[in-house]
């Protein structure tokens, strides 16, 4: 049998032990009405030569990025992956190895979960980082779920240029726990902002850069929600970005959260993620999730081991701060490793080949007749096309050009006319003509 | 201890190679520079031999399967096939994008489609959404099922009972959805107290959430009864399947009183539990509460799979950015369809003989509160001789198997037991590594009554000796500082 060690007269030997003559004996506490049949399941038995071959074919009916000029983002992003990265997430130390709740051997994953959290804080300006959540959506919902707590307050603002999928996640997050969410537009100026923001407010959430690839006004936006009496903000965000763009700290957010998956993370059609939550230390008992703390051994010598657990579901059970478990450790990994490898110079290379290569593609797309930016705000890496034709038709006729241009607008339920599109440094000159002229004959 | 990466920085030092930028765009022109990051950003700047040094020798401090035993109760650590890590890296896998057209991920739907297929057969539910990422995101989306399944009936619930020795995730899963939590205590077996659970029913129960076989390990006997009094006051039952590798092949839960269940695929099918995740934490349901399932589903029509949104307005929503951890999925469908119908069955039986095994061997060493009934897929032993007679704790014979090249049980879980070790070996040990484990447990306990201090000092030869949690709560250290 696969995977299994024993031997049929290992299980006899063993059998025998426990005392009994064969296997259902020990099933004695299930009413034999439920028992099973022989073979109650599942069609037949692959060997490893015939599910690679049967998973070849499957696989071949998906077209890649590597197959295809691909411009989709909306979230997650085709970033280059050194191939270090992938080297260390497969070695089986850190990736068949669980919750470092043995300290003593688990160094391994404590210590680059510390330097993970030294290296979040570093990109955000924060003072703590969590180990990570599940991706972005949960981390934004769990942020609101943390301001709520803090403040006691229930009225959490969302800018609506927030990335409708967190929205939809968000919604489903705190429908239980009484907090009223409302959605304002902050697209042309912040008065609407203002005037909902009060007493009232836990928080605003604000992404940047936003949904359309738009920067937001973080600044001014900081004001208004410190000007209501506790309320926290929240920043969303794209860790590339922060190479170049503004720290949070910078705009004085106070929880700072984003999806984590393009620091070193393949795209793995939507799964696993891993977002990250970063905050000031004054808010470090509200958190959720795991946290490192640097220590020491019984010898005095540095070490590490989980802190504050406290907060945790498996002490805190109806009392923590959130029910997360499992998270999404080995992504936090790539992460790390990845961060290493770029290092300071190249996470900025990374970010302003990323959003020169998008400038001029969106030069060059607003220059075709019947083609424009959906707005003039200045953007990052993505930004949002109002197209002549659906953008749902575009997409469908440029598979033949072997070209993926981004993602239609229409199934967030707004214009049909409206194309995401996302640019890396992974896009040559070339990459990106290529587009152009294929947008230009359709 | 290894220096922190940021310890080994060199100005200027470089680990990556990037193709020069070949468009002529400036980046002072592409945002005002009020925008631009003033902040210096401090990553390390180190080599590729330096990153690669590093963590390799951080990863020499890991213990991990291959390196030896890992009985962590309730985990089921068992072995990761290498297949699914190989074939998971394909690009063609690896590299789409959610939100590409379905006709350029045919592959990958039909993937997922056949897993959700297999999940719901071998469970006996009506469908499984594979969007739940963990265990725990699962409770979350079934609890939501169960609500909007009271909400659309106009039930006015609140409450759902958990046994004491319910995993924390399920009380914290219950305050996240607005129920109240209502803990019974078990009785004298280990099981339910049916009692008590008559007494906590009443018109305000939404569900009962339980483990099956629950956190002792032992299959709940009474489950046709317990189910009967929930439904009888319309109230749902919910099953934890963290222990589903009791059950493969033996029996469905959705045959035996359960509504709605989440499956740990980083538990029972064999994905790597990656230090701490990605995992991914499906649900079945049964027939009526399809049309509650997360949106969206995988659906086939005329030969072509696609994403299916039409139950949109009955669904509890989204609970991921997009269809939860395929790369977690892919390798369990890939471990399905590796075991077969015989495989299946002999997972779970060699899970509860190997469990039974160990139980035997070591009761006359260790106090094992629950001996008199047969575990399935794990058991709970406790500490407590050795502590009432010579003063060494659980902690401490947990740290003294570490000792010994293998990693400690889950210990003080469940509650319910005091002193508790959590014993799951998994079916994929050998007859020979558990009699190393006994053997380990049998001089332990020697050395409690021979030399208390030794355990009490251990762990003696791991890469760093007992590590001091309080101070890591007292004085807060949880970034580097350079
Ligand atoms: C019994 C039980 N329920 C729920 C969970 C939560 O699962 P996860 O860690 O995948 O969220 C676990 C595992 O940690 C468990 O053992």
């Amino acid at each position: 049998m696969p995977f299994i060690s024993n031997t049929n007269k290992e299980r006899q030997e063993m059998l025998a032990a426990i005392g009994v003559e064969n296997f259902s004996q020990l099933l004695k506490n299930i009413p034999e009405k439920f028992l099973l049949q022989e073979d109650c399941c599942l069609e037949k038995q692959y060997s490893e030569l015939e599910i690679s071959r049967k998973y070849a074919k499957l696989a071949a009916k998906n077209i890649s990025a590597n197959e295809i000029n691909a411009f989709l983002g909306g979230g997650i992003y085709d970033h280059f992956i050194p191939a270090a990265v992938d080297h260390i997430i497969q070695r089986p130390e850190f990736h068949s190895a669980y919750t470092p709740y043995q300290a003593e051997v688990s160094q391994g994953t404590l210590q680059y979960i510390y330097e993970y959290q030294t290296m979040i804080c570093e990109l955000t300006g924060m003072e703590i980082s969590n180990a990570g959540l599940y991706d972005g959506a949960t981390a934004t919902a769990e942020a609101v779920l943390m301001a709520a707590r803090k403040t006691k307050k229930n009225k959490a603002i969302l800018a609506n240029s927030l990335n409708p999928l967190y929205r939809q996640i968000v919604s489903v997050y705190t429908e239980g726990m009484d907090i009223e969410l409302i959605d304002v537009d902050i697209e042309d100026n912040l008065q609407k902002l203002a005037e909902t923001s009060d007493n009232d407010t836990a928080c605003v959430v604000v992404q940047t850069p936003n949904f359309f690839g738009n920067l937001e006004d973080m600044a001014a936006i900081e004001k208004i929600t410190h000007s209501a009496k506790k309320a926290l903000f929240i920043a969303v965000v794209d860790p590339i970005s922060l190479a170049v763009l503004n720290s949070p700290a910078e705009y004085k957010a106070d929880i700072v959260v984003g999806e984590g998956q393009a620091l070193g993370n393949h795209t793995n059609y939507g799964g696993p993620l891993f977002g990250f939550l970063a905050t000031h230390q004054k808010l470090a008992r509200t958190m959720p999730g795991r946290i490192v703390g640097a220590t020491e051994d019984a010898n005095g010598t540095r070490a590490y081991a989980l802190t504050l657990q406290a907060r945790e579901q498996h002490i805190r059970r109806a009392k923590a701060t959130s029910n997360i478990c499992s998270n999404d450790a080995l992504c936090t990994l790539a992460a790390t490793v990845y961060m290493s490898l770029m290092g300071p110079k190249g996470l900025q290379e990374v970010a302003t080949q990323s959003a020169t290569k998008a400038h001029y593609l969106a030069t060059k797309i607003a220059e075709l007749p019947n083609y424009k930016l959906m707005s003039n705000k200045p953007f990052f890496k993505e930004f949002t096309v109002k197209t002549p034709l659906p953008a749902k038709k575009i997409i469908t006729k440029l598979v033949d050009y072997d070209i993926l241009p981004g993602i239609s607008l229409e199934q967030f339920g707004l214009e049909e006319n409206l194309l995401l599109i996302a640019v890396t440094e992974k896009k040559s000159k070339t990459n990106l003509d290529e587009l152009v002229a294929a947008l230009k004959e359709v | 201890m290894p220096k922190t990466i940021f310890e080994k920085h060199s100005d200027n030092r470089r680990g990556y190679t990037l193709p020069a930028n070949d468009v002529d765009t400036k980046l002072e022109n592409c945002f005002p520079e009020n925008f631009r990051r003033k902040q210096e950003l401090k990553l390390p700047e180190v080599s590729e031999l330096d990153v690669m040094r590093h963590f390799i020798e951080l990863s020499h401090m890991n213990h991990f399967i291959e390196k030896g035993f890992y009985p962590l109760g309730s985990c089921t650590m068992k072995y990761n096939p290498k297949i699914s890590e190989e074939l998971v890296r394909n690009p063609s896998i690896a590299n789409i994008h959610p939100l590409q057209p379905e006709n350029t991920v045919q592959g990958a739907l039909e993937i997922l489609f056949e897993l959700q297929n297999m999940l719901s057969e071998i469970s006996g539910f009506a469908k499984a959404s594979l969007q739940p990422v963990a265990g725990a995101q699962g409770e979350f989306t079934g609890l939501k099922i169960i609500k909007a399944y009271h909400a659309t009936k106009g039930n006015k619930k609140n409450q759902i009972i958990l046994p004491d020795s319910a995993h924390g995730t399920n009380p914290a899963s219950v305050k996240m959805v607005g129920y109240e939590v209502v803990e019974i205590p078990s009785n004298e077996r280990g099981m339910v107290d049916i009692k008590a659970l008559r007494e906590a029913v009443n018109e305000k129960t939404a569900g009962f959430m339980l483990t099956n076989p629950n956190t002792l390990g032992i299959f709940e006997a009474q489950i046709e009864e317990i189910s009967k009094i929930i439904h009888d006051v319309d109230g749902l039952m919910y099953m934890d399947g963290a222990n589903f590798n009791a059950l493969l092949g033996i029996v469905k839960p959705g045959e035996i009183g359960f509504d709605v269940m989440h499956y740990n695929l980083h538990k029972t099918f064999a994905t790597p539990h990656g230090g701490g995740g990605p995992g991914s934490g499906p649900i079945g349901v049964r027939k009526d509460l399809v049309k509650f399932l997360p949106v969206p589903m995988v659906n086939r029509k005329d030969g072509k799979f696609f994403w299916d949104y039409s139950h949109k307005n009955t669904s509890i929503g989204k609970i991921h950015s997009f269809y939860g951890n395929f790369a977690v999925n892919v390798r369990a469908y890939i471990y399905l369809k590796m075991l077969g119908p015989k495989g299946l069955k002999r997972v779970s039986e060699n899970a509860v003989i190997n469990a039974n095994y160990l139980m035997k061997k070591l009761q006359a060493h260790y106090l094992v509160p629950f001996k008199d009934e047969y575990c399935m897929h794990e058991f709970v032993a406790s500490g407590k001789w050795q502590k009432d007679k010579t003063g060494v704790k659980t902690l401490d014979i947990a740290k003294r198997l570490l000792d010994k090249g293998i990693h400690a049980p889950t210990i003080y879980f469940p509650l319910i037991v005091s002193e508790a070790m959590m014993i799951e070996p998994t079916e994929t040990e050998s007859k020979e590594t558990l009699d190393e484990f006994i053997e380990a447990m049998v001089d332990i306990a020697a050395e409690a009554v021979n030399s208390p201090e030794t355990l009490k000092e251990a762990p003696l030869n791991t890469p760093v000796r007992r590590v001091d949690d309080t101070k890591a709560v007292r004085e807060l250290n949880v970034k580097f500082e350079w």
